[in-house]
């Protein structure tokens, strides 16, 4: 019966493991998200310096996380990285590294292309009123770039969010697994319970990265208006 | 009424503000500016005019930085500006610059664009830049637009916005690099008219445009260009009527139905 069924959510500590499960995910998301914004805009500037080798540089690093899978970086990181350095570090700040180096390249790629998107002579103005280089960037510039790369940044975000998912591969219990657990420990009793789980857990996704969608298009209106 | 910040000048003395001397610009290969000589005085009114893509906004450009020269030195408050070690951050903000596009900031208010660059450059005190930017603001016309954004204004009113930005830095020169070109003809006249009043209480201008009319009311020397070289200095009256180079000559003409 159904009514059974959704009961599995309810037993036991199964609810506060599910939220439990929800902030490693959300904390994985929110650090890097923060962090590849931060250091995104920094790459963005550099991305777009003169010197061909910056650039070179820049675009090799993109390149190795669009080209190599990130379950494979978690991999490498995770057991790679630390067996070879000797070093102890928990699954989860691996995954926080992973993520943020990923989302830096990306964040990078998005800053650079609205930064290049600006008109020539936003710069030449800016010149013309003896701004340096730096206050060409921060007055008007990344103020311009920022509002341009809004709908990609908050889709990148809403990635992540997504992809934090694998983390469970390299032992991180996120709210994936949590669901996971619950389900093979209440097969029996509930056949239906990974139906009710799973379900619970794509609902939960969805109350992270719908509000990331909404804030994005409220600031759209709001810069447009 | 007064422009606040631009001192009444005597033309009369003579006094050598700026000073080209043989310079060369080129792009690559191509020489776009030979041999460029021409001393500005204080106060003095300087329309230079010459065919499209002849470099007159190059050597605009030149002036304050914005393009690098190859040869020739320019010498501005007798200081040369052609060393490796020139502050252009402090040079241009005793040249103020207007460009054809009207290039107002798009994501700041209109007195926000105005005063950015006396706060944050020349870090002046708050308080007197805003009244400075109200006042000059008021003498355009624009008092009552000061809380705008640039894209609710037509072009005319950018463009004067684009000229008190510029002022609002207390320039020693003003540079106007075509400013009303793109502007639909019932707009041009809006501008020209801030653009005189200007000349009229003694800023020192270097000016480019197409607008005959306004150049032999404004100048007080022609500069004509032709071909990346100066053929023709002169007064307006005797370059209007009496052309001395046959390009000259030639360049007026077309200008005749």
């Amino acid at each position: 019966m159904q009514s059974l069924g959704i009961s599995v959510l309810f037993k036991g500590m199964n609810m506060q493991r599910l939220f439990e499960g929800l902030m490693v995910t959300v904390r994985i998301a929110f650090i890097s998200i923060v962090v590849s914004s931060l250091l995104g805009i920094v790459l963005g500037v550099i991305w777009t310096s003169k010197s061909k080798w910056l650039r070179l540089v820049c675009r090799v690093y993109l390149e190795m996380f669009r080209i190599i899978p990130i379950l494979v970086w978690l991999f490498v990181m995770y057991f790679g990285v630390t067996t070879a350095l000797n070093i102890d570090i928990s699954g989860e700040l691996v995954s926080i590294i992973v993520f943020s180096l990923w989302g830096t390249a990306e964040m990078g790629d998005i800053v650079r292309g609205a930064l290049e998107s600006l008109p020539k002579h936003q710069i030449d103005s800016g010149k013309a009123i003896g701004l340096s280089p730096w206050g060409l960037y921060r007055y008007i510039l990344i103020p311009q770039a920022v509002k341009r790369m809004l709908p990609a940044a908050i889709n990148l975000a809403t990635r992540m969010v997504k992809t934090t998912s694998l983390v469970v591969l390299i032992g991180v219990i996120d709210v994936t697994k949590v669901g996971q657990q619950i389900i093979e420990r209440s097969r029996i009793e509930v056949p239906t319970a990974s139906f009710w789980v799973y379900g619970f857990v794509f609902i939960l996704y969805f109350i992270i990265c719908y509000p990331l969608s909404s804030i994005s298009k409220r600031l759209e209106n709001k810069w447009n208006g | 009424m007064e422009w606040i910040g631009v001192s009444i000048v005597n033309k009369k003395n003579n006094e050598v503000l700026l000073e080209i001397k043989g310079l060369h610009k080129k792009y690559g290969e191509t020489t776009v500016l030979e041999d460029i000589n021409l001393s500005i005085c204080k106060g003095e009114v300087i329309v230079i005019l010459g065919p499209s893509g002849c470099g007159k906004s190059t050597l605009l450009r030149c002036l304050n930085g914005l393009e690098k020269i190859q040869r020739g030195d320019i010498i501005f408050r007798n200081k040369s500006l052609v060393n490796d070690d020139v502050d252009w951050q402090e040079i241009r903000q005793h040249i103020g610059m207007v460009f054809q596009n009207y290039e107002l900031f798009p994501h700041m208010t209109v007195i926000e664009n105005i005063i950015l660059g006396p706060i944050k450059v020349q870090k002046r005190n708050g308080k007197e830049v805003m009244e400075q930017a109200m006042q000059l603001l008021d003498r355009v016309g624009l008092l009552d637009r000061k809380d705008s954004y640039p894209r609710q204004l037509s072009g005319g009113q950018k463009q004067r916005v684009a000229i008190v930005r510029a002022l609002c830095m207390n320039p020693e020169i003003m540079l106007f690099d075509e400013v009303t070109a793109s502007l639909d003809p019932e707009m041009v006249r809006e501008v020209l008219d801030v653009m005189q009043g200007l000349a009229k209480q003694g800023m020192t201008m270097v000016v480019v445009t197409h607008e005959m009319s306004f150049a032999r009311a404004v100048a007080d020397r022609i500069v004509f260009i032709d071909k990346g070289r100066i053929c023709e200095i002169a007064e307006p009256h005797e370059f209007f009527t009496n052309p001395k180079t046959e390009r000259a000559q030639h360049f007026l003409n077309k200008f005749q139905y």
